[in-house]
């Protein structure tokens, strides 16, 4: 293995931020037994919601297959005990849109039965890429870093560009949140073997594991399992602790020095970046058999008894999860999923826990944000903003609903982290409006594609009527015409038979 | 002086005359500024402007037989914006146009429908599929909400729903 290099690349703007990790760092990660109830909702991943294989009242086993992968971006989902189907209903979730989703809701009988599976387990380098992706599609795997992009659809999108370099996301960079740090302190050989796998099912010869310098731990780790499996495709590469390096497009910027292409991926720039935790569920599935079925989340805040970072089961509460750290202290107030910076508060603990779920945050007081005021026009967001965004310009735009402005200034490319809100003097929820402006510019475009398509319906019926109209007159004269050709006799014939058929009557 | 205004006499006569014969000889494209307004319009085909369509509404707009405040889908968004292409003044919605609609598409009671093509006929976006003496459905992708198929139908089994 290489030795750690240590480079402070450079990414505009950022913030040094309060890292507040140190104490769900503190102990090791510790299991949360199996729940009473687990409640796993169907769209965990992003792209079309899983679709439910079993039926109200089936006995599942642990690891069995309990929704199917439906359309092209979707991904699978999977018991993560053994138990009973007790019902498939709508319960509360964390998601950004919509407070209830379809779940499945598995009455656990506690004995954590394993599913038997199908095939045996063989070793990754006997395996193609082909098989590799299929079975990490099957596995349900989904990116945890965040986006929960399925992970073999995101493979199999990279073999097709020019491909140099795979970045193994270890950069977490928001306040709180110390999953992934943990994750690579003790399970560095999962990590590591799990990069292997996606080099070989990428046929990729290069890989960075990115790590915030300020994670020696990892880094140690890290370097001890390089050491041990003897692989020197593999490096490591440390990244300054400036919020929001983590992200994917600075994350590359920093590893590289390439920036991603506004509207692009990392891909433009030869790049594929896959969470560590991704890393490691690869790892779990294709090396132990076990599916995406629990994760590592960090219980934090000085709301809960005990900050920890726990190894829970997918579906399990957050009341459950909240509860094994010794339940919320006195001064619990607000609960937020996922970090401080980019989290959503939800107003209840029933929300289970998701794939993409990598923190429970429990606040005694809801950060004060004070009053908003009007926009002193002092360019600081432009500053901090990790993009290289004019925040203080789009807001003007968003306000006036200028969709074409918006687009010219790059709204699509904010990566919503935050930064700009932190630092605005007058308080403004500019992250906030941003994702509304955004949410309007999808709304406006579907408007357009719509009435662009009833336009050319429109136009083709008008197009048929004309086209039928003519047809008939042309019909009309043509039958004149045989009419004026056979003459009166013939004429007198018609009404003859006419009169008649008339008289039968 | 007088050679001054002469000459602006002089270059003011040569360019009214060379602007008021391409005026006369060189009339704007109005197929273009017609699928530019047409542009503006919603495209509901609704045709509560009086016009079959939106296309033909644009057509009266530009040739100046019909008002801009006409459309209730556009709304005083649309008004606004045809005032600015126009070079009009913006002025309010007409009151004998319908209440703005919320989004809503029809949809059929397929039970109910007795198969007379009636409402087939007059979809201006033919989204409503079904043959004589057969039950009638509607593409619900393509409906643009315009309700003219709900007056010609003879036991009422359209309705409109909120759009998804």
């Amino acid at each position: 293995m290489s030795a750690p290099t240590f480079d402070l690349g450079t990414v505009h703007g950022g913030l040094r931020l309060p890292i507040l990790k140190d104490e769900s760092t503190a102990q090791v990660i510790q299991h949360v037994p199996v729940p009473a109830q687990l409640v796993l909702p169907l769209a965990q991943h992003a792209g079309q919601p899983a679709h439910p294989v079993v039926s109200i009242g089936e006995r599942v086993l642990k690891g069995q297959l309990i929704a199917d992968a439906d359309g092209i971006i979707s991904a699978p989902v999977h018991a993560s005990s053994s138990g009973k189907v007790i019902a498939i209903e709508q319960w509360p979730v964390s998601r950004r849109f919509g407070e209830n989703a379809p779940c499945i809701v598995i009455e656990c009988d506690g004995q954590d039965r394993v599913v038997h599976l199908a095939e045996d387990i063989v070793s990754f380098e006997q395996q193609s890429p082909d098989v590799l992706f299929q079975k990490i599609l099957y596995g349900g795997i989904v990116g945890l870093g965040g986006a929960v992009f399925p992970t073999a659809h995101k493979l199999m999108e990279a073999t097709t560009e020019s491909l140099e370099h795979l970045i193994i996301n270890g950069v977490e960079c928001e306040p709180f949140i110390s999953c992934d740090d943990m994750l690579m302190r003790e399970h560095a050989t999962g990590v590591v073997v799990g990069a292997q796998i996606l080099l070989h099912a990428l046929r990729l010869d290069h890989c960075y594991i990115a790590v915030e310098s300020d994670k020696p731990e990892a880094i140690h780790a890290l370097s001890d399992a390089l050491t041990e499996l003897q692989d020197d495709r593999i490096a490591i590469k440390q990244i300054p602790t400036i919020y929001p390096s983590g992200a994917e497009d600075q994350v590359v910027q920093l590893v590289t020095r390439k920036e991603v292409p506004t509207g692009g991926l990392p891909l433009d720039v030869g790049c594929l970046v896959q969470n560590v935790g991704t890393a490691a569920a690869v790892y779990d599935w294709i090396c132990k058999g076990q599916p995406l079925i629990s994760r590592v989340t960090t219980v934090t805040g000085d709301g809960v008894a005990a900050p920890m970072n726990v190894l829970a089961r997918i579906g399990t509460t957050v009341a459950d999860v909240v509860n094994f750290v010794g339940g919320y202290t006195e001064r619990a107030n607000q609960l937020i999923i996922g970090g401080p910076m980019t989290g959503r508060s939800v107003t209840t603990d029933r929300v289970p826990l998701v794939k993409a779920t990598n923190c429970i945050l429990v606040l005694s007081e809801p950060p004060s944000i004070g009053v908003e005021r009007p926009c002193i026009r002092c360019g600081d967001c432009a500053q901090v903003c990790p993009v290289s965004l004019l925040p203080q310009q789009l807001f003007w735009y968003a306000c006036a609903d200028n969709e074409a402005k918006l687009r010219s200034y790059g709204l699509t490319d904010c990566i919503e982290c935050g930064c700009c809100d932190l630092v605005c003097p007058s308080h403004i929820p500019l992250t906030a409006d941003f994702r509304i402006a955004k949410l309007r510019m999808r709304e406006l475009a579907d408007e357009k594609a719509r009435a662009e398509r009833a336009k050319q319906r429109f136009e083709s019926r008008t197009v048929r009527l004309e086209r039928e109209q003519l047809q008939r007159a042309q019909e009309l004269l043509r039958q004149k015409e045989v009419v004026k050709n056979a003459g009166p006799k013939a004429i007198e014939e018609i009404l003859e038979r006419s009169k008649t058929r008339k008289d039968e009557d | 002086m007088w050679i001054a205004v002469i000459t602006i006499t002089g270059i003011a006569l040569l360019a009214g005359v060379v602007l008021s014969f391409a005026s006369r000889q060189l009339p704007p494209d109005d197929n273009k500024l017609v699928a530019k307004v047409n542009e503006l319009l919603p495209q509901t085909q609704c045709a509560q402007c009086g016009y079959p369509g939106c296309r033909p509404y644009a057509a009266a707009i530009v040739h100046g037989s019909a008002e801009i405040n006409l459309c209730p889908p556009g709304g005083d968004d649309t008004v606004r914006r045809l005032a600015d292409l126009l070079g009009r003044d913006a002025v309010p919605l007409a009151e004998t146009a319908r209440q703005q609609l919320p989004d809503s598409v029809a949809l059929i009671d397929e039970a109910l429908c007795i198969g007379c093509t009636h409402c087939r006929d007059v979809c201006p976006v033919d989204a409503i599929v079904g043959a004589h003496q057969f039950m009638h459905t509607i593409l619900t992708g393509e409906c643009t909400g315009c309700e003219l198929c709900l007056p010609p139908c003879p036991v009422d089994c359209i309705e409109m729903r909120p759009a998804a």
